[in-house]
């Protein structure tokens, strides 16, 4: 039975980005492309040309972790705060990581809520950085929406370090970034994310940077994981990794959240690793050149076996050095589109 | 005194008596003395002739849905503020819901609410009384001692009474006096901790949704409680498609239910939260555009009884918070005509006669009050309205004391220019830049 639910014509979904593709660093060259963006708020809003130049970008500064003097000055002087409501390591250390290879002061402010009845407001909180006289804050917070309610209070530049489940930037860029390294392209790939779709943000950023850059891409996952109306989305829907395995160029398993599950959307962890854990076996029957990613970090046994997640296919931590040159781009741009703006 | 009226050359909209002509209205002493052409005396014998030509003159306009906040939660609104906000915008009698801080369950708790609209003296307050004690769903509140002091009817509205027993409880124990039993229709356990309708749009803003199944899935359980008990039940503010083929079949099989439909869930679609702008955050939830039709056309089949405001007033510190954070609800009393008016008069889904029945004369009969209507005798409660005039909606300019309104700038049609409530006027338009 073919479980693939949803093929949906893929050209009327790309309104924003059209296809470019290979034609993109010839039609930039015609025309100089300019970043404008101030915030980096999500992906669904940016073109496919928006997106590789930032992957363009990142290209320039993954020089600089291999130097022997870890630093380039462009954030000389810039202040950088890593506003994270919810918890996190590797993307905090990433971000904090990025700013102060770009010579910028970096301020770390944890905090666990944000709700009204806790304490401060996410607006007092933003107004109190924005008269400490911030540049740019990365935030991370548990409820959708909050970094663009940010960017709409305050001047600083705002950047999405994850919002609830609803986008994680910087990780779909790293992604993509991840991929053109090991395929050149992602014009025609197949690519399949799999695991809990329906309070994933990475699969929703994922989503639109790989549509927009050309790959075919199916969400794989229990219909209890899967959020709805996805017919009005660019991706394919199926419930069996099984039909998806040998077909796909890139998979990408999702971290079972299980802080975000309510009410067992699965009977047991052995019943969803049977059919939606990427195992030894499953590996067999994929492409031999599959590209094997994670966003971390792995839940091993559950999303994936050990030796898939340390074997030949894997570019998990390829993905994590990726993730510096990657966030260094962003706050490289958008620091530059706000010096533009207030020249 | 002033409760001697006499409103001359008005286009006379009563539907109650399906009357819609050019005619005057006499108020002696506080009630409909006369509808008709007025005795050349009577001008004489009264303490104020208004000429309402060119004016619509309809029974006061009833809104059987707000929240006055009162007692509680009084920087948000009271009674006063409230009420103050509502006559200006036409309405002579509104119901307030129970679930304040403390919830209205208990007959000093009615008591207190009308005690405040009288002091008050701008509209008729009215107000529901809680289903269930502190709204938990579990055990009866004292229905019937509320009903003696005036309870127009019972609502545990903020959230629906969950338990099928407690319900059918509720609705058999209502046989014992004639009042409404009104549900807010949402199974939590369906609804989860949803916050903007559940589709397109709460899957690319990553919120989480409420399945239109939660309305229905409450309101189909209810219709089979009313079909055994037979007890009046009203739905309050549905919003679905799906509720309207419940309220369809209901109807059809004459069950005595009764349903409201909110200005929101006309006039604006979950595509509206894609900002994340919270004053679009409102429960139920502003739905999908197919929706918005199967309400439109519900009203235009008859199957909606009332139009009511849900008029829900919040602080701008709590709605300035992360969606997920913020408080449901609209404040939209001191503009719901003009709304009404764009959603289905202009639109012509509606005439008048029709418009002003689902503000008047229906949601009276559903709270069973003696009014609504200017047949002889009864309260001196009378509308007047310049269809015409054209403006724009201003939050700051609200007397209600909150401002989470998303209509900010829409341009209307449609002003209340007086307000008689009990043949007294009690709000009237200023003739800005008039010379006269």
């Amino acid at each position: 039975m073919n479980r693939i639910l949803n093929i949906v014509e893929r050209h009327t979904h790309h309104k924003s980005g059209g296809r470019h593709g290979t034609g993109m660093a010839i039609m930039r060259k015609g025309k100089q492309f300019r970043w404008q963006r101030k915030d980096l708020i999500g992906l669904r809003d940016l073109t496919a040309e928006e997106i590789i130049h930032i992957l363009d970008t990142a290209r320039g500064f993954e020089q600089i972790s291999t130097r022997s003097v870890k630093k380039a000055p462009p954030l000389r002087g810039k202040v950088v705060v890593n506003l994270f409501f919810e918890d996190s390591t590797r993307t905090r250390n990433s971000f904090a990581l990025a700013a102060s290879r770009l010579s910028a002061d970096v301020i770390e402010f944890t905090k666990k809520s944000s709700a009204v009845s806790k304490g401060e407001t996410l607006l007092d909180t933003a107004r109190n950085l924005e008269a400490m006289g911030i540049d740019i804050v990365v935030i991370r917070h548990s409820a959708a929406g909050a970094p663009m309610f940010l960017a709409r209070s305050i001047k600083a530049c705002v950047v999405n370090a994850g919002d609830g489940s609803c986008e994680h930037p910087t990780q779909a860029l790293l992604d993509v970034y991840t991929i053109r390294q090991m395929k050149g392209s992602l014009e025609g790939l197949k690519i399949a994310i799999v695991g809990d779709i329906a309070h994933s943000r990475v699969a929703r950023s994922d989503m639109w940077a790989m549509t927009k850059l050309g790959a075919e891409v199916t969400f794989v996952g229990p219909p209890t994981l899967m959020p709805g109306n996805l017919d009005q989305l660019p991706v394919n829907v199926s419930y069996s990794l099984d039909e998806v395995i040998d077909k796909v160029d890139v998979v990408n398993m999702l971290r079972i959240q299980f802080e975000r599950l309510g009410g067992n959307p699965f009977p047991s962890i052995r019943e969803y690793s049977r059919y939606f854990g990427l195992t030894v076996e499953r590996m067999r029957r994929a492409k031999s050149d599959i590209v094997v990613m994670h966003p971390g970090p792995i839940n091993r046994g559950l999303e994936m076996e050990s030796e898939v997640a340390d074997g030949s296919n894997s570019v998990i931590l390829q993905q994590v050095t990726n993730g510096l040159a990657v966030r260094m781009a962003v706050l490289f741009l958008v620091n530059q589109a706000a010096a533009e703006v207030s020249t | 005194m002033t409760n001697n009226v006499l409103i001359k050359n008005g286009r006379v909209i009563d539907p109650a008596n399906n009357l819609d002509k050019t005619c005057d209205v006499l108020i002696l002493e506080g009630r409909v003395a006369e509808v008709g052409k007025a005795n050349p005396a009577a001008e004489k014998s009264v303490d104020r002739v208004i000429d309402a030509s060119g004016k619509l003159v309809a029974p006061g306009l009833i809104d059987i849905h707000v929240h006055f906040r009162e007692p509680g939660d009084e920087e948000e609104e009271t009674i006063a503020s409230g009420s103050a906000a509502a006559v200006t915008a036409g309405f002579t009698s509104v119901v307030c819901m129970p679930n304040t801080n403390p919830t209205i369950e208990n007959e000093t708790d009615i008591e207190y609410v009308h005690r405040k609209g009288r002091q008050a003296r701008k509209t008729h307050v009215y107000v529901m009384g809680a289903i269930t004690k502190k709204r938990e769903g579990i055990e009866l509140a004292e229905m019937g001692m509320m009903a003696e002091a005036g309870a127009r009817g019972f609502t545990d509205d903020g959230s629906g009474v969950q338990d099928p027993a407690v319900m059918l409880k509720a609705l058999k124990y209502a046989r014992m006096f004639d009042r409404v039993v009104a549900q807010h229709c949402q199974e939590d356990r369906i609804a989860g901790g949803g916050v903007m309708n559940s589709g397109y749009y709460s899957t690319i803003l990553g919120l989480p949704g409420l399945d239109p199944l939660a309305e229905e899935a409450m309101l189909w359980r209810d219709i089979q409680l009313v079909r055994k008990t037979q007890v009046r039940y009203h739905a309050q503010h549905i919003s679905t498609t799906g509720s309207v083929e419940l309220i369809r079949q209901a109807k059809r099989d004459s069950l005595p239910v009764t349903c409201e439909v909110t200005p929101h869930h006309l006039l604006l679609t979950e595509e509206c939260c894609s900002d994340y702008d919270t004053n679009y955050k409102v429960n139920p939830p502003l739905r999908a555009q197919k929706d918005v039709e199967a309400l439109k056309e519900a009203i235009v089949d008859g199957l909606v009884d009332a139009l009511v405001t849900d008029h829900a007033p919040h602080l701008q510190s709590e709605k300035e918070l992360e969606f997920l954070s913020a408080p449901f609800g609209i404040a939209g009393l001191e503009c719901a005509l003009g709304l009404y008016i764009k959603a289905l008069i202009e639109p012509k889904l509606l005439d008048w006669l029709g418009l002003i029945r689902l503000m008047t004369v229906n949601p009276a009969g559903i709270i069973g009050i003696d009014k609504g209507t200017l047949s002889q005798g009864r309260q001196g409660d009378v509308t007047i309205i310049d269809p015409e005039a054209e403006w724009e909606i201003d939050v700051q300019k609200f007397v209600s004391k909150s401002r989470n309104c998303p209509y900010h700038g829409w341009k209307v049609k449609g002003k209340v220019e007086k307000t008689i409530v009990g043949g007294e006027v009690r709000f009237e338009t200023q003739k800005e830049g008039v010379v006269v």
